[in-house]
């Protein structure tokens, strides 16, 4: 069994080598043969995993080898493989797999094919070294190496000044995060003298009423301390609230890396982490409703960005926004087994909303614009039926998965009685409206309704369309002072993309490469809740990998109010999420299918509320003129004025100078006459006697 | 003490040296590449030499190895003494494969007078190899001050338009910061009745006036040769205007002298001195890893980027020394070998895009992936390195050092954790502008990618980053015995 843990992450390894240092060689096909093939074994390899870990019980913690010892602290490489592991092992490889064989299709055209496939496949083998870690280091490589191929995706068109400058920002906010992270992993490093998870959990309680000064007479808990540093890491990948810029941004990259990376499994990796220490945050009630309230934020305010976005990838990652802020919402009420549950039915239909957007893409010839779109359900028959799916289970219609997911989330929240949870409750509520109307705005616009592209004036054939497309980015990202090749940004033709579709071309369903990813994904987004919810959030499922405190009720009192997935979800027709998705549903269809004039006159009339959500709150201008642009005036100021004219000017320089006048005052007593020398001596011989007989 | 059958420590000094005093014999402009190849093999042999240092080591004990001993000047007590722990073994081993590179770098590149090119830094090598292995306070002053000699003709001779004044500025530095040690080693003569000895410094009790002023007078020499924040600005005018190779010397291996002196004198001679100036090195240190970072952030022209960036590094050196934890010190000196490699190889990524471009001006890039996308592969590497990116060499000591902090105090560990957000911005952000984007010119749609030679320079260089970042074991290992005696020395005070 050890090697076959060895197997899962290493397999992907191999592929992304092949693919990617003898690309050239094996060519295309063999480069996706290479990868799908690592990648399958790793799926299939997880599922004797799973099976041997649910079915025989067997779960393993043990070291593969010594990184590297220092003091008394050792730090290793090793593997912690129970049902929270394998769960994400199985998530994180079914995805995977999915998006190698949808790449096919969808990378088809593009000259850095191997080098795509490599990347994926390299991200598979972080992201399983990332949830397969039994401690704390590796978990911090899996982590980093997950952002960096993150940063290597999103910048994959490296001609395009939009994805080069989403790529660094990306980075640059997760590390941000990391920054946290490492502080929380250095505290916990300090205080349990060990990065071992097991060793770290079970001395937690012992450490529960330590304490730590950070600042003279300030004494706070260390758990609480700790905590929250390593939820600012779960901040930067999981994108809350305020370190949530990047992801949109993100959508720069490749759609099937969307899919991946930034929707299914890296985005969820602090979910995942917050998850796996729930023995050190149960502790911390301050800590918990830290996460609470930036979960909450995250949900309702990302939400709302969403309405307003006319990119069909960008709606969909501000739908990600919001339900990762769920997720951090189920974390902060003590429900960790609802959080992740959310994060596998999510990984499933946002996958696939991905995939399905991906497939629009490339019908629509490359225009995101869902302005542009229209009655695309008659071309794109299994794009249509598969988004309609993916759409109602994020709305959490019942019966599909996201019902099962998200109600269970908005429960427990409604059971959470720490800080901050009736604002949480409000914003989850809200959101579902918020998250129907979105989610079937964008549906009505490109499946349903007049087919727009037909209509003139928008000359998709040419440019103008994409320059129309993009305007959005230029108000987002035009401030950047390095970008002054910004306005030229239509390099897309590079890559043998053309945008938009003519008049009077057809859009065409996407090739079987493309639709049997949606079609196999399209079921777990049906099923997967009804089947797992009583075994995972109930059945005790995680065992002892999800722990629990003794004073949060939250998931108990739910276990008692549990009569099924078919007595729950007919409850759920009966409850206000339902009537709000409803609502939310009726009245995007009212205002995008029949009187378009409404959400115009909406528009019009809150124009200053339009503004806020265009500018999307104004972090992205705020941290473009205090952080990026404040940082380079400091910068520049300490280089000019510290190194340079006060060490340079007035140290260095002043030193020699001032050699130099000593210089020239001493060379007066160098007459060359003889009197002065004799003279001088004479002093000196009566100066030292009187010293030497003085003493 | 463990002595051995061969002198390998003499060997791994001197036949660089004299391998160097061959190249100027046999070289001419004529036919240079005689002096090449010849140099070639004489780095090849110095390192081969230091081979068995490696494999023979003892990483069970703290003692010098490989020693060797016999009177220099009787008159003072003077001794050819050398040996290496395990904090000083493997700089002698990083040296002499550095060396390689600076050979093989020069290769095509360096036309003009070739053989005393090659020859001056064959005998750096050895000079170096010099400092590392002394066990004699005299010995190792000697060569500490020779040492400068080669590097300054380096930069003056085959260095940029400015060199004359970086030449000078390094010289000046370097030897104003050193001369008090001077004094402060005849004054240790005195005091321990005649003995240069640095073993007997050790164990020599000292007063905290004495250990104070012995310690500043250290600190001048040794935060200079780091440097240090506020003596650094020698270093980015001496890494402009050197050569590709004398910049990959002066990262790679000459900061790291004065962080070995730190460690070899400072702390273990005046161990209360260390703990009562301790806060002022921290702060030094700390403001080397914020401030310089902000400074890098700004540069144009790359190789002072990455000379800024290289102060921020060694500011992890020294803020992990004088914090005293085995984690944090082990930490430092992970992070100066690892900085070998990193520093090393980003010279010589700039300098493989110098030799098609002449220009070191970020501005006069952009788009360079578009026609060298292996370059751009190993630079993208060597920059997440740079930035310390797990799996990475830069990652270990970075991280050894802020968990390190965190043990000792938090807001050091805070400050010193920003690295990773400064690191990352100004390496990447110049990466962005050089490596990404549409060719930004004629010169850079003409560029060709890297040759056979650059290629293996790079992949070896990132064969060494990667596996010291996936197992760093071995390389800690053989600290550990060495770094628990120094440690010890500490710890007891000397009053």
């Amino acid at each position: 069994m050890q090697s076959l843990y060895l197997l899962v992450p290493l397999a992907p390894l191999v592929g992304a080598l092949l693919a990617g240092l003898f690309g050239k060689t094996i060519g295309r096909a063999g480069a996706h043969t290479a990868t799908i093939l690592g990648v399958a074994v790793a799926f299939v390899g997880s599922c004797f995993v799973a099976q041997d870990v649910i079915v025989n019980g067997n779960t393993f913690n043990g070291a593969l080898y010594t990184w590297a010892t220092s003091g008394n602290l050792k730090m290793e490489v090793g593997f912690l493989i129970d049902p929270l592991t394998v769960m994400m092992m199985l998530v994180v490889t079914f995805v995977s797999l999915m998006v190698h064989i949808y790449t096919i299709g969808y990378m088809q055209d593009d000259p850095g094919y191997q080098r795509f496939f490599s990347y994926i496949s390299l991200f598979t083998f972080s992201m399983l070294m990332l949830v397969m870690s039994n401690n704390f280091l590796q978990l911090f490589f899996g982590w980093e190496a997950v952002g960096l191929v993150s940063y290597l995706l999103i910048g994959f068109w490296y001609t395009r000044p939009t994805a080069i400058y989403a790529n660094l920002k990306a980075f640059l906010v997760n590390r941000v995060g990391d920054f946290g992270f490492v502080l929380g992993i250095g505290l916990v490093a300090a205080y349990f003298g060990s990065l071992d998870y097991a060793t770290v959990f079970a001395a937690a309680p012992g450490l529960a009423s330590e304490t730590v000064s950070l600042f003279p007479g300030a004494e706070w808990s260390l758990l609480s301390v700790a905590c929250i540093c390593l939820f600012v890491g779960a901040m930067g990948k999981s994108a809350q609230f305020p370190l949530h810029v990047w992801l949109p941004d993100s959508m720069e990259g490749p759609t099937p890396i969307s899919a991946l990376i930034h929707a299914a499994t890296m985005v969820t990796a602090g979910i995942f982490m917050v998850t796996r220490m729930s023995p050190l945050f149960e502790l911390s009630e301050t800590a918990l409703s830290v996460v609470l309230v930036i979960g909450a934020i995250t949900a309702l305010f990302m939400g709302f960005l969403g309405l307003i976005q006319n990119d069909i990838k960008r709606v969909v990652a501000y739908s990600t926004l919001s339900q990762l802020g769920y997720m951090t919402v189920a974390l902060g009420a003590s429900a960790y087994s609802v959080a992740v549950f959310h994060l596998m039915t999510h990984a499933f239909f946002k996958a696939l909303l991905f995939l399905a957007a991906g497939s629009v893409i490339m019908g629509m010839h490359h225009d995101q614009d869902i302005r542009n779109m229209g009655g695309l359900r008659k071309h794109m028959p299994v794009t249509w039926i598969t988004s309609l799916v993916g759409s109602l289970a994020l709305i959490g219609t019942p019966f599909f998965s996201g019902f099962y997911s998200k109600d269970s989330i908005i429960e427990a929240v409604a059971e959470s009685h720490i800080a901050g949870s009736g604002f949480a409750y409000f914003a989850v509520v809200a959101g579902v409206f918020v998250t129907a109307f979105y989610s079937f705005r964008m549906y009505f616009l490109v499946f349903h309704g007049k087919e727009r592209w037909r209509e003139g004036g928008h000359g998709h054939a040419d440019h103008s369309h994409a320059a129309a497309a993009h305007a959005g980015h230029d108000d987002a990202h035009g401030h950047d002072a390095g970008h002054g090749a910004h306005k030229d940004e239509h390099k897309h033709d590079d890559h043998g993309h053309h945008h938009g579709l003519g008049p009077n071309d057809n859009p065409h369903e996407s090739p079987w490469v493309v639709t049997l990813p949606l079609a196999l994904l399209a079921i777990p987004s049906v099923v997967i809740g009804y089947l797992t919810i009583g075994p995972m959030l109930y059945g005790g499922y995680f065992g002892d990998a999800i722990f629990i405190g003794e004073n949060h009720h939250a998931m108990a009192e739910m276990a008692e109010a549990f009569h099924g997935p078919v007595a729950m979800a007919i409850h759920g027709l009966s409850s206000l999420p339902f009537w709000l998705a409803l609502a939310g549903v009726v009245v995007s269809a009212v205002f995008y299918l029949k009187r378009p004039d409404i959400p115009a006159a909406i528009k019009a009339q809150f124009s200053g509320i339009h503004r806020i959500l265009e500018n999307k709150y104004g972090f992205d201008d705020f941290n473009q003129w205090f952080f990026a642009n404040g940082a380079r005036l400091l910068g520049g100021q300490l280089w000019q004025r510290g190194d340079r004219a006060l060490i340079d000017g007035v140290m260095v320089n002043g030193s020699a100078g001032l050699v130099g006048r000593i210089a020239g005052w001493v060379r007066h007593g160098q007459t060359g006459f003889v009197y002065t020398y004799a003279f001088t001596m004479i002093i000196g011989i009566v100066a030292m006697l009187a010293i030497w007989l003085s003493l | 003490m463990v002595t051995s059958q061969l002198p390998l420590l003499t060997l791994a000094i001197w036949v660089p040296i004299v391998f160097g005093l061959a190249v100027l014999a046999v070289g001419r402009d004529a036919a240079p590449s005689n002096a090449r190849w010849l140099a070639l093999i004489g780095a090849v042999a110095g390192f081969a030499i230091t081979v068995p240092l490696m494999t023979g080591f003892d990483t069970s004990t703290a003692a010098l190895q490989f020693v060797e001993d016999r009177p220099w000047v009787p008159a003072f007590n003077i001794r050819y003494q050398l040996g290496v722990d395990g904090i000083a073994m493997p700089f002698v081993v990083l040296n002499s494969f550095m060396t390689i590179f600076v050979v093989v770098a020069a290769w095509e590149v360096i036309t003009s007078r070739v053989s005393q090119y090659l020859a001056a830094f064959l005998i750096m090598s050895g000079l170096i190899n010099g400092v590392f292995a002394a066990a004699d306070a005299i010995l190792f002053y000697v060569f500490f001050e020779a040492m400068l000699i080669p590097m300054y003709i380096i930069i003056g001779v085959w260095g940029g338009p400015n060199r004359v004044y970086a030449a000078i500025k390094f010289f000046l530095y370097t030897l104003l910061g050193s001369l008090l040690t001077l004094v402060a080693l005849i004054y240790l003569f005195y005091r321990s009745e005649g003995s240069f000895q640095i073993a007997d410094y050790h164990m020599l009790p000292l007063t905290l006036q004495e250990q104070i002023l012995i310690f500043l007078a250290f600190l001048m020499a040794f935060a200079v040769k780091v440097p240090m924040w506020p003596v650094h600005t020698w270093l980015p005018d001496a890494h402009v205007e050197a050569p590709t190779g004398g910049s990959v010397v002066l990262a790679a291996i000459t900061l790291k002298v004065g962080a070995y002196g730190f460690l070899r004198f400072s702390l273990p001679i005046a161990p209360d001195a260390s703990h009562e100036l301790a806060g002022l090195i921290i702060a030094l240190s700390l403001i080397a890893v914020v401030y310089i970072g902000l400074v890098a952030l700004v540069q144009a022209d790359m190789k002072k980027l990455v000379a800024y960036s290289s102060i921020a590094h060694m500011g992890f050196v020294t803020l992990g020394f004088f914090m005293f934890e085995p984690l944090s010190v082990e930490g430092g000196i992970v992070q100066m070998i690892s900085h070998g490699f990193i520093s090393g190889a980003m010279f010589l990524c700039i300098g493989v895009l110098y030799d098609r471009m002449h220009s070191r001006q970020i501005a006069d890039y952009g788009g360079v992936v578009n026609r060298m996308p292996t370059f751009a592969a190993f630079f993208l590497l060597f920059a997440m390195a740079n930035a310390g990116l797990p799996a990475t060499s830069g990652f270990v000591g970075e991280f050894m050092v802020i968990l390190g902090a965190v043990q000792v105090n938090f807001w050091y560990a805070f400050a010193a954790a920003t690295t990773l957000i400064l690191g990352a911005a100004y390496t990447l952000w110049m990466y962005k502008r050089v490596v990404f984007g549409d060719i930004a010119n004629h010169h850079v749609e003409e560029l060709q990618d890297i040759n056979r030679r650059e290629f293996l320079m790079l992949a070896t260089l990132a064969f060494c980053v990667l596996a010291m970042g996936l197992w760093p074991a071995p390389v800690t290992d053989v600290m550990h015995a060495s770094v628990d005696n120094l440690l010890h020395h500490v710890a007891q005070s000397k009053l």
